[in-house]
């Protein structure tokens, strides 16, 4: 059975896709450096437009109308610039009631697209445009620590990472946090004080990372302005040794804290890159493809066992019978701590 | 019922869900169509594989191995048509739920009319509505456009004006559809589907066809108190499997290898469901249910008229968690026969949503999984009972229709540890009413069956008839309303070999009756105290013939709608005396 990757590796090459959710313009080139917070492309995500009815303005018909229309499509026009007019006695003319660009004319009507913000697409972590997708971003390569998570506030942001983790089950409390960690990304526990969002607010960190979060925090992280990332789940779990080990002894480094949403069909994850310089033999392996195998490193992902890392003994090749009842292909699987476990295929995802 | 071969082509089946891929395989054993095996594989829609490709192959050499009878070639392609030596098949039919809903924009003219057809239209498919557009809404012009384009729709649904009825309105409405969509880059052009005043359609084709692809249908709403979605639906199948190909590799292939007998597997299980009912009790109609992944799908016939809903909203994968948008969590809890808090609930709804294809490994998981099955069958009948002809009919209003047989689908019943928990979660989530049979699609072959009815009747029927599906009972379940302990039905039962046993059944019971698989008995029912049994009206009774199944006959005598006991210990003690006696 085709084993689901999850990344958490002290050092690894990583690319990623970086791309707008709507057509828009790129604005790097292939081999160019850039930053996380460099904008690699932007698109209108929340277009604009006014539809001027020239012909009831001027009070003409529309073939009138059509022939007063001053502007053609494509046109840049500035607020009060003439649109369409003389008309009348009264010399009635359509002016533009804000700064944009003529996208029709005709049919009596002009449709003007107003200037509003585009939506920036930023690196997210820094590193070598490698490729440019048309339309859409751009690829981006770069060497470092790797650890995914499984929820995101939708954030981004990069800075300085200090953990607040003293051991895999510690939790993070409001009164953990201070002037001190100003401009930081905190690693921290489990979390189910919503407080310690605003207090995050008010100090202000760049981000928050929670090993595992109290589902009622999942509205309050959600309006936050800051990328908030699980790494474990929902209720108390303990931070894999893995991963524990990874991210404490990356503390004080910058890392990139992509909190993104998890989104099944394009098989993007929340995820903490930390960069780090490597030599060139490192291979990208986000696109593994394996079965499960014995000797495999596992991380578990359903209770009883959840978030516990281990190693694949046996493979069962007859359904195997769990607590619940149920019956499906599973393993066997030595933990840190020597223990054998019976655990389902599909509650396990393999470690790189 | 008993059919004769005719033809004698062996079919495969692929049915690609978002968590599992199948490959059936469908062939004559003994001049009669016999289920043979299936393959299952992950579904690779995603990353790394992005290509269905990989996950239907790894599905057939799985079933290869099984069956031990080779089906791809060395190139790795099909191996159309069989050959003498029992290698290949003869036909492929595929079906699809993988995939991200289809985004769509609705608009119509009124509110109520018109625009809720074509809420009702993308309701029988993989759909979500992100937008919705009426003469009512009161927006400008130049505001439905920057709607539609903040929408970005894969599919406009346009249904405006009863036939003959306003046009000036319509055509309004069309120009924001047109200017939308000519202000997208062509490539991100959505799909327009019209299917409103018919009278219009010529001047809807020169005006939306240059700038997109439109298609045609018949108006879904031709007057105000008809509505007709069957024809606009084959459309939507079409412009379903359009998008698909757009969306994701491999999709374009197979339906070229199944000559363009590709569709959603929602509409090929609706497909199956109304074929049924041409066979069953012209009187009463034939529900079928799909709890899979990433949606629920009810499908309700009689005498060939479908009501078909999807709702992608919901199932037990990565939208899980959203069962609490329409229920408080103490909705799901009651179900529970353990004592779970509610925050565990709701952390397992969450990191289930996390890793949809994952498998509940312990009773507390399995409870609560179960106890969401429960509260999603509620849901989704509910909902889809008030869309139902009045054709069908049911002893009051919020209680399930006549119908007979109920087909069940979807793991968390077809796979639960035991028969008895299959079918109690069935009994408390649909709440059947009258005299019914229970039966479950063991082999998930209902869709795959549907899709493959258009291209061999006759497979459709035998396998149905045979034991790909596991047949739980009969359920009797009287409807009503009475204090616990007051008997509500007498019921005697004489048997083949002429044996007869008498019940009384008190209220607020679960009973059974044994009745091996394949054995008949003849049972003569005598409702009580009014309660009705779907015979003629309330305390009316009368014989039936019932065919035996893994269960028996079961006699549900918790009443309609149930009324779980509100003390606590007394509710997870009538909820584990009730497993019990299902055998768990």
């Amino acid at each position: 059975m085709l084993a689901p990757v999850v990344h958490i590796t002290p050092l690894t090459k990583i690319r990623r896709h970086r791309e707008l959710p709507f057509p828009g313009n790129i604005i790097v080139r292939q081999g160019q450096k850039v930053e996380a917070r460099d904008v690699i492309a932007e698109a209108q995500l929340e277009p604009e437009h006014i539809l001027l009815d020239i012909a009831r303005s001027l009070h003409v018909s529309l073939e009138k109308a059509d022939d007063l229309i001053q502007r053609a499509a494509g046109e840049f026009v500035t607020k009060d610039d003439l649109i369409a007019g003389p008309a009348g006695i009264t010399q009635r003319v359509v002016r533009a009631p804000r700064s944009g660009r003529i996208v029709v004319a005709g049919d009596g009507q002009v449709l003007m697209e107003v200037n509003t913000p585009p939506y920036e697409l930023h690196a997210g972590i820094p590193g070598t445009i490698t490729d440019l997708i048309p339309d859409r971003g751009a690829v981006i390569e770069t060497t470092g620590a790797l650890v995914q998570g499984v929820w995101g506030n939708g954030r981004a942001e990069f800075g300085l990472m200090q953990t607040k983790l003293d051991s895999p089950d510690s939790h993070l409390t409001r009164d953990m946090l201070d002037v001190s960690l100003r401009g930081a990304i905190v690693l921290g526990g489990y979390c189910d004080d919503p407080q310690v969002l605003q207090k995050a607010a008010e100090i202000p960190l760049r981000g928050l990372i929670f090993v595992s979060m109290h589902t009622a925090m999942i509205p309050h992280a959600q309006k936050a302005q800051f990328p908030v990332l699980v790494l474990e789940g929902f209720g108390f779990h303990p931070l894999n040794a893995i991963g524990y080990n990874v991210l404490v002894t990356n503390n004080g480094r910058e890392i990139a804290l992509n909190a993104e949403s998890v989104n099944h069909y394009k098989g993007i994850r929340p995820e903490i890159v930390i960069p780090l310089d490597a030599g060139n033999d490192l291979h990208d392996m986000s696109l593994a493809v394996e079965d499960f195998s014995p000797g495999q490193k596992v991380r578990i992902i359903k209770a009883p066992y959840i978030g516990k890392t281990g190693s694949i003994t046996t493979l069962s090749q007859e359904p195997l019978k769990f607590p619940s009842g149920i019956r499906a292909l599973g393993a066997y699987i030595t933990l840190a701590d020597d223990e054998q476990v019976k655990v389902p295929l599909a509650n396990l995802e393999k470690v790189i | 019922m008993m059919s004769s071969i005719v033809v004698t082509d062996s079919i495969l089946a692929i049915d690609i869900g978002s968590v599992t891929t199948r490959a059936a395989l469908f062939d004559v054993v003994g001049s009669r169509y016999r289920f043979m095996a299936a393959g299952t594989a992950p579904t690779t829609a995603s990353p790394p594989f992005s290509d269905v490709r990989e996950g239907v192959n790894r599905a057939i050499y799985r079933l290869q191995e099984i069956t031990g009878r080779l089906l791809l070639g060395s190139d790795g392609g099909l191996l159309i048509p069989s050959q003498p030596d029992g290698t290949g098949l003869d036909k492929l039919v595929v079906t699809l739920s993988a995939g991200a809903n289809i985004r769509v924009v609705a608009v119509g003219l009124l509110e109520n009319v018109s625009l809720e057809s074509a809420r009702n239209l993308a309701s029988t498919t993989y759909a979500t509505v992100t937008e919705t557009i009426s003469i009512n809404d009161r927006r400008k012009q130049d505001e439905r456009i920057d709607a539609i384009l903040r929408a970005r729709p894969d599919l406009i649904i346009v249904a405006g004006g009863i036939d003959g009825g306003a046009e000036q309105s319509v055509h309004k409405l069309l120009e924001a559809v047109g200017l939308a969509c000519y202000l997208l880059p062509r490539s991100q052009r959505p799909q327009v589907l019209y299917a409103g005043n018919s009278a219009i359609q010529e001047a809807v084709e020169s005006a939306i066809a240059p700038i997109t692809d439109l298609h045609m249908a018949p108006n879904i709403r031709p007057s105000i108190p008809v509505e007709q979605l069957t024809p606009a639906q084959a459309q939507l199948t079409k412009i379903f499997k359009t998008i698909r190909s757009q969306e994701m590799y491999g999709v374009m292939d197979f339906d070229q290898w199944a000559e363009g007998r590709i569709l959603p597997s929602s509409t090929a299980f609706g497909r199956i469901i109304r074929f049924l009912s041409h066979i069953y009790d012209p009187k009463k109609g034939v529900l079928g249910i799909d709890i899979g992944a990433s949606a629920v799908t009810v499908a309700a016939a009689l005498k060939g008229e479908l009501t078909l809903r999807v709702f992608p909203q919901l199932g037990l994968g990565d939208a899980i968690h959203q069962i609490l948008n329409y229920m408080p969590i103490e909705q799901i809890s009651r179900w529970l026969p353990e004592d779970i808090a509610n925050d565990d609930v709701r952390n397992y709804l969450y990191n289930k949503s996390i890793y949809p294809a994952s498998l509940p490994a312990t009773r507390e998981e399995l409870f609560i999984e179960q106890a969401v099955a429960r509260q999603m069958l509620r849901l989704t009948t509910q909902k889809t009972m008030s869309t139902l002809p009045p054709a069908f009919k049911s002893a009051g209003q919020n209680i399930l229709p006549w119908v007979e047989p109920i087909l069940a689908s979807g793991s968390v019943i077809s796979h639960a540890p035991t028969p008895g928990q299959s079918l109690l979660m069935l009994l408390d989530g649909l709440q059947p009413a009258g005299v019914t049979t229970i039966v479950i699609d063991q082999n998930d072959l209902l869709a795959s069956l549907g899709a493959a009815a258009e291209a061999n009747s006759l497979l459709a029927v035998q396998v149905l008839e045979s034991h790909a599906f596991l047949n739980l009972g009969t359920v009797i379940a009287p409807v009503g309303i009475a204090r616990k302990g007051t008997p509500i039905l007498r019921v005697r039962a004489t048997f083949e070999n002429g044996t007869e046993t008498k019940h009384e059944i008190k209220f607020g019971s679960i009973e059974v009756i044994p009745l091996p698989q394949g054995q008949n008995a003849q049972l003569h029912l005598q409702p009580l105290h009014r309660f009705d049994v779907g015979m003629g009206g309330p305390g009316r009774g009368g014989r039936v013939n019932v065919v035996g199944g893994t269960l028996g006959i079961v006699i549900d005598a918790r009443g309609r709608p149930i009324q779980l006991p509100t003390d606590l210990d007394r509710r997870r003690e009538a909820m584990q005396r009730w497993l019990w006696t299902l055998g768990n």
